[in-house]
């Protein structure tokens, strides 16, 4: 199995080390991870899912566990994420908590906020009945690799009808060493009835090395709870990023995710979200900015398995250089799922003539009184809106620059964290003018 | 200010503007008058310099400089601005950033000192109470959702702001009430200057019942066939084009 042979001898000089920490269930996940992704290595082209994203270029590095870094400072997670001075923070190098840059403020009874190492400690019994059971370790490649390996993540339990007023930055960062370094991030999330939290997730390097981050997130947001979760992905431009997140959701909840994509050489995000409810209001939305050589490829599932939910889907990308995008949004609606009204969208600007994107909505529905729409638009900038702004005596790059931003901006305006909106819409600017450096 | 010679414009080799003269000294008003497509739009936007038109012939001059090379944006910062008969929609840009941008862009491009948020507010205020247009309008997306009469009166806001020396107006009165087109007009007549000039471009005569024109010309088949007083306006709206034009 090509790629499979380095991470056999990693696991198992790992393992002993591993064993001595893991409660037996956990270790028993590790294992069983382990075996699938032995079995079944990593995904290939001819794979339906994964056929318009090569993972040969992860398969072929031996990547090592992250080492210890102790070299980030304060200043260097606010330049690399927003100013987040009035959240809890929990801050991850290299795979690792860091009490210095993690800041929890006091928390409302009923909260945990903290590393999934100490909630497998104080909060076992409620862990075991979260982690490994919001993916299919069978299957999964990446996440059974996650699985085996993960060195750390996040755990937050919010307890019934408890509300968290200040939201939660997570924050992963990596520090590359001499040889490819991999980091297994796990985030696992219960928001209990009538619960409300928010939560942003930061992926940041620090460094021009390749590395491989391979983040796995569980949430489960409860019957009435409120989650809203923003993921910003900042990787450095020769990192891999493989993510998948998947969140079940209750009656009567309000879930909302968001993922922002700006970072990495080859990323794939797959984000699934089952709608385990009557009456729920979801949306999943997500904007990708790639450049350069950058490959981003975002899969979503939306799975509507009881009646009455609604879901609302936006992504938009923004492609330069000779880039690649993917985008492959799938709404499954079950028989039950009456009264399902399901709103698909992804558009996407091409700013070079060189960029592609393949956006593919798949609808499957078997339910008869429904309401499903999606939509696919790939443009350029109109010509029309540039003659306005330059008529008012704003010059052409300028022009094209804003009309970017608003296209973003869709996307961005509906974050209510002020300072992460105020920072990624700077960013955006940031962002072109780089875009417009690299192209000469 | 503004000086038009023998222009001919078209876009994919149809002809559309068939030899345009005009000159505009500072502080005259000139109402442009004729029926529906005789060119008078296509004008405005060559002037304005959108490249969908290409030029093939005659020459324009800003305060006497020749501007038929300059980009768009060259020509806003030389002191032309275009009030668009069809205001564009940018939805996701918010009017305030919009203006302030155009602001300063302009302000930089002729060697002034650019405005931060609160200069740029104060000078913003004043424009917007002579226009009757709600503060909470600079918070909305440019033009998005807008009305026409709001469309039109952002139009002149900007013409206010960006303080230009020669003003186009294309249709500027078109889909507007009486009352909406009274405020419209107070802008505009708020505007005039011993060193401004203004090109009125209309179809109806009634907009120039609020302003009143110094010249009026009658644009018929992609050219000026006649030029008057202002009387010209109300003798074309009795008799009709053809009649005058006989």
């Amino acid at each position: 199995m090509p790629g499979v042979t380095s991470y056999e001898q990693t696991f198992a000089d790992l393992e002993p080390r591993l064993k001595q920490h893991d409660p037996a269930w956990v270790h028993e996940l590790r294992r069983a991870g382990f075996e699938t992704f032995r079995t079944l290595g990593f995904p290939s082209l001819r794979e339906e899912d994964w056929r318009f994203t090569r993972t040969r270029p992860i398969a072929e590095l031996d990547f090592m566990p992250a080492e210890v870094a102790t070299n980030v400072d304060e200043a260097a997670i606010v330049a690399h994420t927003f100013d987040d001075s009035h959240c809890h923070r929990l801050v991850f190098v290299n795979g690792r908590v860091s009490a210095g840059l993690s800041r929890i403020g006091k928390l409302p009874r009923g909260v945990w906020i903290g590393a999934l190492s100490d909630a497998l400690r104080e909060r076992g019994d409620r862990v075991k009945t979260l982690l490994g059971k919001g993916v299919d370790l069978g299957t999964q490649r990446f996440v059974a690799l996650n699985t085996a390996f993960w060195s750390d993540g996040m755990y937050v339990e919010v307890a019934d009808s408890v509300v968290l007023d200040r939201p939660i930055h997570v924050v992963h960062v990596t520090v590359p060493g001499s040889t490819p370094a991999m980091t297994h991030p796990r985030l696992v999330v219960v928001a209990d009835r009538g619960a409300e939290v928010a939560i942003a997730e930061s992926h940041i390097g620090l460094g021009d090395a390749q590395y491989f981050t391979n983040a796995v997130s569980e949430m489960v947001c409860g019957d009435n709870a409120s989650l809203t979760h923003w993921k910003v992905q900042r990787e450095s431009t020769r990192a891999f990023h493989v993510a998948m997140q998947t969140a079940r959701v209750g009656a009567s909840a309000r879930f909302s995710t968001m993922n922002i994509c700006m970072g990495g050489a080859l990323v794939r995000n797959d984000v699934h979200t089952l709608l385990a409810g009557e009456g729920i209001d979801a949306r999943v939305d997500g904007l990708y900015l790639a450049g350069g050589r950058q490959h981003v490829d975002n899969h979503t599932f939306i799975r509507h398995g009881q009646p009455h939910c609604h879901s609302f889907e936006l992504y938009k990308g923004i492609l330069d250089g000779h880039s690649r995008g993917v985008f492959n949004g799938r709404i499954y609606v079950d028989p039950v799922a009456q009264k399902t009204d399901a709103k698909q969208e992804n558009n996407c600007m091409l700013i070079s003539d060189d960029a592609r994107i393949n956006s593919n909505p798949q609808l499957e529905i078997f339910a008869d009184d429904v309401k499903c729409t999606h939509g696919a638009a790939i443009g350029k900038t109109d010509d029309e809106s540039l003659f306005y702004l330059r008529s008012r005596g704003i010059p052409l790059t300028e022009a094209r620059d804003l009309m970017v931003y608003a296209f973003a901006s869709e996307v961005l305006e509906r974050i209510t964290e002020e300072p992460l909106k105020v920072r990624l819409e700077d960013d955006i600017f940031d962002w072109l003018e780089r875009s417009r450096r690299e192209r000469g | 200010m503004l000086e038009i010679k023998n222009l001919h414009a078209g876009i994919e080799g149809k002809e559309i503007l068939k030899g345009v003269n005009l000159t505009v000294k500072a502080g005259e008003v000139h109402a442009i008058m004729g029926p529906n497509g005789s060119g008078k739009s296509t004008l405005a936007q060559v002037l304005a310099g959108r490249e969908t038109f290409s030029v093939t012939q005659g020459e324009i001059r800003i305060a006497g400089e020749d501007v038929l090379e300059l980009a768009p944006e060259e020509r806003a910062a030389r002191g032309l601005f275009l009030a668009f008969q069809y205001p564009v929609e940018i939805p996701g840009v918010r009017n305030n950033y919009f203006l302030r941008t155009a602001l300063n862009a302009v302000r930089t491009a002729r060697g002034e000192k650019e405005l931060d948020a609160m200069e740029f507010l104060k000078l913003v205020k004043d424009k917007m109470k002579l226009l009757k247009i709600d503060e909470s309008f600079m918070g909305r997306s440019v033009n998005e959702g807008f009305s026409g009469g709001e469309k039109k009166r952002n139009e002149i806001l900007q013409m206010a702001i960006l303080d230009p020396k020669l003003c186009v107006m294309d249709e500027t009165d078109s889909g507007l009430d009486i009352d909406a087109l009274r405020i419209v007009a107070n802008g505009v007549n708020a505007l005039r200057s011993p060193d401004r000039a203004m090109v009125v471009i209309t179809h109806y005569q009634r907009l120039l019942n609020y302003i009143v024109p110094d010249v009026v010309h009658v644009f018929v088949d992609g050219r000026i066939i006649k030029t008057g007083g202002k009387e010209l306006a109300l003798e074309l709206e009795q008799e009709g084009y053809e009649e005058v034009t006989k």
